[in-house]
């Protein structure tokens, strides 16, 4: 099997996407002859040209929009909208939420939105705060968008591919510093659900819920852990929006803790929304309560000390689950 | 030759009030300006810095000369390359250093970075990463001063990119609806990133998106710190006696990459080497060298003393603490 960089499975989808459908282009801020702000069309433009592969300029808001219109004309037009990050897609919020989200719902139909946002989220390294910002737990507040999180190259590669597909807007969330993380990927056609979870390592005593960039943290804390004789499952929901419910569910009966990973801010996040259902749906299953982890409820702050302060790790979620074990 | 030059023409300033000491103290700022940032690269490169570090290189002469001819009770703003204006607006090296160690002896004490330098008691209102986030920013400084009857005035830098956001047409047209005492200075260095500026703008001239709204406009040479600071000086004089704005285009370039991670394949070496040919620093320095403003042995002390200067800023943020963990909750909330 081939061995890929998670920036190269998510441009392989595009590419193979491409070349199935010619309804399928991107567009976005440097993603043509720059290749990509961080290399993930790398090749596209020089293979596919200037029609389907598009410089725009810095106007989020603006090709948001056009991209959301094409798609909505229902003539076979499968835009993919590159954000550089998805700090900068917060200037295209209104179309993605006043518009995207809404066109089925108010024409009653008429009007589907095949279009797929994407680009990296989450903070990377000492960018500070207007750059470094988890924001998957606004766009899963919205009906009517479908919110993915890839945390391994043959994730994201099978769930894009299954992002274009869709006949909705899907808000496709990767992490600038999972992009060179490599991993293997089959040869050959698949396809990732929307919806899907994933368990990235089976256990018995503890669930531990993660997604993205926070999917290894939490495998290393499993690794840890079972040292100590505490064996961790660690479930991906792949999907943020719709969630797997049944799959979390089924983990927590199993394993009776449960302990949630995010880098976003803590108030209102997915991770409430999971604890909240697990504590109503299979409260009599639980032997202690919910614990999340989360960054610091801060704008990120720019000093190394800070920053490292502010986000989870591995040692933060040990201490959660042992929390939850009573040790 | 040169005596004849000095007979027959007057010095590039002549028309303009400034002293021999204003005219060194600009000189001063752009070369203190280019070493500091020479030296930032450096301590990028052995890992003092962190994150996105977007040098002012080439373009010291826009900031320089937009920034010299104004009050100390006038409102700055700009965006992310942000470090050759704050040093322009007074704020120490040390300080400036520190911050881009993410010391808490910074601007910003360590929490804002190279992106994000702020000194309210200088005016310097920053230091924002959001490409088109801030003139509506700049635009509510002018408001206010206008509103508490001062007679401050508001600058506000912005890259050539940023005026295809659509918020920055929003904001024009509220600067001249209200009258609002405000100078936009875009620095139209040719490039947003890897992107020309003919491939993201439609329309050659760029100044005149401010002819919609029927705004005081103009296009001038952004390597020329003097020219720079003449058409201040009338658009300044403009916002203080009349309260009007004005759209300024200064036309420039930068030397280095758009960050310190960009390879920069999108344009010539050749290019490059034309614009560097009018090197703002060196053009101004033979000025002042032909005009008898200063002379070699001058400009060497300069140098000398700027060396001393930058070297001394990177030992005190080398030698600075970082932010103290105690205070990640301070300020979330005023
Ligand atoms: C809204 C937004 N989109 C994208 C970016 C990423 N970005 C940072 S600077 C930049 C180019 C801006 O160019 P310009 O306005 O000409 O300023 P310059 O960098 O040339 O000074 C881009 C695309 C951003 N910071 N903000
Ligand atoms: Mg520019």
């Amino acid at each position: 099997m081939a061995v890929l960089q998670i920036r190269e499975a998510i441009n392989q989808a595009i590419d193979e996407e491409m070349e199935r459908d010619s309804g399928v282009f991107i567009m976005g801020e440097e993603v043509a002859q720059y290749n990509g702000a961080y290399k993930v069309t790398q090749g596209l433009w020089k293979k596919y040209g200037d029609k389907r592969v598009i410089d725009t300029p810095i106007t989020e808001a603006g090709f948001a929009g056009i991209g959301i219109g094409a798609a909505m004309t229902g003539i076979g037009v499968r835009p993919i909208v590159e954000m550089m990050t998805w700090n900068f897609a917060i200037l295209a919020f209104d179309q993605i939420i006043n518009h995207a989200a809404k066109a089925s719902y108010m024409s009653a139909g008429q009007f589907k939105v095949p279009i797929v946002f994407r680009g990296p989220n989450g903070p990377a390294h000492m960018l500070g705060a207007q750059h470094s910002q988890a924001l998957e737990s606004m766009m899963a507040h919205v009906p009517g968008l479908i919110v993915m999180t890839p945390s391994t190259p043959y994730d994201a590669k099978g769930m894009l591919k299954a992002a274009i597909r869709d006949d909705n807007p899907v808000i496709f969330m990767e992490s600038e510093m999972m992009y060179g993380q490599k991993g293997e990927v089959p040869e050959g056609e698949y396809l990732i659900p929307i919806g899907k979870g994933d368990i990235k390592r089976e256990g018995s005593d503890v669930t531990i819920i993660a997604w993205t960039k926070m999917v290894a943290v939490a495998l290393k804390a499993a690794e840890e852990l079972q040292k100590e004789g505490i064996n961790a499952e660690v479930l991906d929901p792949r999907t943020l929006r719709p969630l797997d419910e049944a799959l979390i569910i089924e983990s927590v009966k199993k394993t009776n803790r449960c302990v949630i990973i995010e880098d976003s801010w803590p108030f209102a996040s997915v991770g409430t929304e999971i604890a909240h259902r697990i504590h109503t749906i299979a409260f009599d299953y639980l032997d202690a309560p919910v614990e999340k982890i989360n960054s610091a409820d801060i704008p990120m702050p720019y000093a190394e000390n800070l920053e490292h302060e502010a986000l989870p790790n591995s040692e933060k979620v040990i201490a959660a689950v042992k929390k939850v074990l009573y040790r | 030759m040169k005596e004849e030059k000095k007979k027959n023409i007057q010095a590039p300033w002549a028309d303009l009030k400034l002293s021999n000491e204003k005219l060194i103290k600009i000189y001063r700022d752009m070369l203190l300006i280019r070493r500091f940032e020479e030296r930032a690269a450096q301590e990028y490169g052995k890992g003092k810095i962190g994150g996105f570090c977007h040098l002012y290189i080439g373009q010291e002469a826009t900031g320089v000369g937009a920034i010299a001819p104004l009050r100390e009770d006038d409102f700055i703003y700009t965006a992310y390359r942000d470090h050759g204006q704050a040093i322009a607006r007074g704020m120490s090296s040390k300080g400036c250093m520190a911050e881009l160690f993410g010391k808490v002896t910074g601007v910003s004490k360590g929490i804002g970075g190279s992106m994000h330098f702020y000194d309210l008691s200088k005016g310097f209102m920053g230091g924002w990463g959001i490409v088109g986030g801030h003139p509506p920013l700049a635009a509510g400084s002018a408001f206010a001063t206008k509103y508490q009857g001062r007679d401050s005035v508001t600058i506000c830098f912005m890259g050539e990119a940023s005026t295809n956001q659509g918020v920055f047409h929003e904001i024009l047209n509220m600067a001249m609806l209200w009258k609002l005492p405000i100078i936009f200075i875009c620095e139209n260095n040719g490039y947003g990133m890897g992107t020309a500026i003919s491939r993201a703008m439609a329309g050659e001239h760029l100044f005149e998106k401010a002819a919609g709204y029927e705004m005081a406009r103009g296009a001038v040479n952004g390597m020329d710190v003097i020219e720079m600071y003449r058409e201040m000086s009338v658009a300044i004089e403009r916002a203080r006696k009349e309260s009007l704005p004005t759209f300024l285009e200064a036309r420039t370039y930068r030397f280095r990459g758009h960050s310190m991670s960009d390879p920069g394949q999108y344009r010539t070496k050749d290019e490059i080497d034309e614009y560097k040919k009018r090197d703002p620093i060196e053009t101004f320095g033979s000025d002042l060298k032909q005009w008898n403003i200063l002379s070699e042995s001058a400009i060497e002390k300069l140098e000398e003393e700027i060396k001393a200067e930058v070297q001394e800023a990177v030992e005190f943020a080398d030698a600075s603490p970082q932010p103290s963990i105690d205070v990640l909750y301070d300020n979330v909330y005023a």
